[in-house]
């Protein structure tokens, strides 16, 4: 490929990983479940933008869009259920607080 | 035709929930057990010709290639028989008919999801189906909202969630590197030596993604949590088959078939294997929860089969399988007796049980048949496939790892015989004199399970030429 | 700088504030704007379709799902709000610290394009005609996906009538 595509994708690779990292400190960080889940969905937008560069990098834009578009009904049924179960879990102990998750040890 | 393992199931599923919701729920049932024995008959007689022809009615909306080669048959014999089995325990331990109902559905697009991966010959539709696997799996974790079972399933969604944006990096990078992403295209570039850094890079992030969904060390924190808080029939589902599937079967595949052996990677594969073994195995020891220790006890297994498959020679690969099989028999079989054992009473911790064998005698018995197989003694089959691993790492002169794998089954026959020791011998304990032997259909299913390990180790020499030999010929180097 | 760059600033910028957000309720509101960011972006990457999709079900569906979840479940008393963003302030400050260096260091170090072999030519394909002839497999995987997600919402945000 030529220069032009790689300083691009150079370009953007730089912003993605950016974004990596705030997902995972959000994600490491956090007391609260919830914030962490946003921390999550953070690295999965990292992760489309990812794709769609290297589709459009190497030229093959359909194959690229047709994987992003199934990452996001994927993604979006994890999200439901992972809501799902935090919000059955805080009906059980009135908090969100991560530090109520220790029950289980050994 | 080996696309009707998807279609049929899943037109089965739409079905059964249409509004003639008294009669579905009484159909539900016999639908699953009879697809699952169609798996494994399919599975078992896979020579025949019916397999090999196409089905022209299904071909202008449902042309995919499928890859169906002889790892993939014995691993959807397992699929089967694993999921005939949770099944038949759900029916005795999950007591809400509407529950038993939203189980059997979820169990069907789990087995879905498990063919579907056995199946593909792309890389991103793996990706689909490990998370259609992984999704169903979160459900079932928490399908009685216990406040431990939601904790579990709560540490699994985030490991996996991890692992998935691992593995979807890596098939970034991969798209970059060759423009496409079937097998067939990945394995030209990565493979061989011409390799280059960012594709040996990628191999390794989706190396990393596959270890934390296999539950090898250090990715295994979720494992034991989820294993031991999930409800009886899920968690047989999940210690029998779900994390082999999604871990350790794809690890196979892909590095049988796509990646391609080279030094890194079978260091990596048995540095991790070796690691799981004896901190599994170390850990399962200290244990007063049964579920747990068998949990515990599953990691160490599995680093069995990784440190098999990360020999990289013909004896440890078939080692390997032949092992992935036999794990998901006989930890079957002992996720089923801790099933009994709560039913009937109602607690999981050993140190308040005792006495058992005498009150159960059927589970006892298998559990016995169990653990001596998973020690690796003759004649059972653990024996054979732990024997196939050992003599390949002597032969490779990885004598360290060799005898780390022998030291580590005296240790897993520590740790059973102390929980055999504590659950089914010794005085009946106070407050369980009038415990009764579980219901019939556990009682076959112990008994069905203990027949299979018992016998695949007797027959061994026809199971060998019959489901592992061919295995051979996918390895090609 | 190119409109590209910018919005790439703005995407990463954003990010940041999702992660230092008080409230969840802004952090949600600060992840929508970094997907209506990055929609932009997928425009500008010659892809259309994608970028619909990720406006529609990511700014627009998950922001609703996480919004009603919050909502679900009650946040805490206004007192303990600020107590604990007393706190968190001192810890957040790390973060922006972590991206300039690493920014720094990316930035240093050069990667030869050499590492990445030729490809072939592409043909210019529409998306339609690829997800329907050639990756039916997936097709199939989002109604299976799909059927799941309508049980896990039937199962697990029910309220349990008997305690």
């Amino acid at each position: 490929m030529n220069i032009a595509m790689w300083e691009t994708f150079l370009r953007f690779g730089f912003f993605i990983v950016m974004v990596f990292i705030a997902g995972l400190y959000c994600m490491l960080i956090t007391r609260n479940i919830m914030r962490a889940l946003i921390g999550l969905e953070l690295l999965t937008k990292g992760v489309t933008l990812l794709i769609i560069v290297a589709g459009y990098v190497t030229g093959k834009v359909a194959l690229a869009q047709t994987m992003v578009i199934t990452l996001i009904v994927i993604e979006v049924v994890v999200m439901a259920v992972a809501a799902g179960v935090i919000v059955s879990i805080f009906r059980h102990n009135g908090s969100l607080d991560a530090r109520n998750l220790r029950s289980l040890k050994g | 035709m080996s696309s009707i393992l998807i279609l049929i199931p899943l037109f089965g599923v739409m079905i059964l929930n249409l509004p003639f919701r008294s009669v579905m729920k009484r159909l539900a049932f016999w639908f699953a057990a009879v697809l699952f024995l169609v798996q494994m008959i399919v599975a078992v007689f896979h020579h025949s010709t019916i397999w090999g022809s196409s089905m022209t009615i299904f071909d202008p909306f449902f042309k995919v290639d499928f890859l169906t080669d002889n790892l993939s048959f014995i691993v959807l014999l397992a699929i089967g028989v694993v999921s005939l089995t949770s099944l038949i325990v759900a029916r005795y331990t999950l007591k809400d008919e509407n529950e038993r109902f939203n189980f059997i559905n979820l169990l069907i697009i789990a087995s879905i999801g498990m063919s579907g991966i056995v199946m593909v010959s792309d890389i991103f539709s793996l990706y689909v189906f490990l998370e259609i696997t992984a999704v169903s799996a979160f459900i079932l974790i928490a399908l009685q909202k216990e406040r431990q079972a939601l904790e579990g399933a709560f540490k699994y969604i985030f490991l996996s969630a991890i692992a998935t944006i691992m593995m979807l990096s890596s098939i970034a990078l991969l798209l970059l590197l060759t423009g496409g992403t079937s097998f067939a295209a990945i394995k030209a570039v990565v493979s061989g030596p011409g390799a280059s850094f960012f594709g040996k890079f990628a191999v390794g992030l989706f190396l990393c993604g596959l270890f934390i969904k296999g539950g090898v060390v250090p990715f295994h924190g979720w494992l034991p949590d989820a294993y031991s808080t999930a409800p009886s029939a899920v968690s047989v589902l999940l210690a029998g088959i779900i994390t082999k599937v999604s871990g350790i079967y794809t690890l196979m595949r892909i590095v049988i078939s796509v990646f391609g052996f080279d030094v890194h990677i079978s260091h990596i594969l048995m540095f991790a294997g070796a690691v799981s073994i004896v901190t599994g195995a170390l850990a399962a020891l200290g244990q007063s929860d049964f579920k747990r220790m068998l949990a515990y006890s599953s990691i160490s297994q599995v680093g069995y089969i990784v440190l098999g498959l990360g020999t990289g020679t013909m004896l440890g690969i078939l080692g390997a399988a032949f092992h992935l099989f036999n794990h998901a028999i006989f930890k079957t079989l002992l996720f089923v007796n801790s099933a009994s054992v709560e039913r009937e009473t109602g607690t999981r911790n050993m140190d308040s049980l005792g006495g058992l064998s005498a009150k159960m005698p059927v589970t006892g018995a298998t559990s016995v048949i169990a653990f001596l197989s998973t020690s690796g003694i003759p004649p059972l089959a653990g024996f054979w496939s732990k024997l196939m691993i050992i003599v390949a790492l002597w032969m490779s002169s990885n004598y360290a790892y060799a005898v780390i794998a022998v030291a580590a089954s005296a240790l897993t026959l520590a740790y059973f015989l102390s929980m055999q020791r504590r659950v089914f011998f010794g005085k009946v304990a106070e407050g369980l004199e009038n415990i009764k032997e579980a219901p019939g259909g556990l009682v076959f299913v112990s008994i069905a399970l203990a027949a299979i390990t018992i016998g695949v180790g007797l027959a061994f020499p026809v199971f060998y030429t019959q489901l592992i030999e061919p295995i051979k010929e996918l390895i090609t180097w | 700088m190119t409109l590209n760059t910018i919005l790439l600033i703005i995407m990463t910028l954003m990010a940041l504030y999702t992660v230092v957000a008080r409230s969840l309720l802004k952090a949600t509101i600060g992840l929508a704007v970094t997907s209506a960011v990055m929609t932009i972006l997928m425009f500008n990457l010659d892809s259309p379709l994608a970028a619909v999709f990720e406006l529609s079900v990511c700014t627009g569906l998950i922001t609703v799902v996480f919004a009603s979840a919050i909502a679900l479940t009650k946040p805490l008393t206004h007192k303990e709000t600020i107590e604990v963003s007393k706190n968190k302030f001192r810890r957040y400050w790390y973060l922006p610290v972590i991206m300039v260096l690493s920014g720094v260091f990316m930035a240093f170090s050069n990667i030869p394009s050499s590492l990445f072999q030729p490809q072939a030519a592409a043909g210019a394909e529409d998306v339609r005609h690829v997800l329907w002839n050639a990756r039916q497999l997936d097709l199939f995987g989002q109604i299976i996906i799909m059927l799941a997600g309508a049980f896990s919402i039937v199962i697990l945000f029910k309220e349990v009538r008997k305690k």
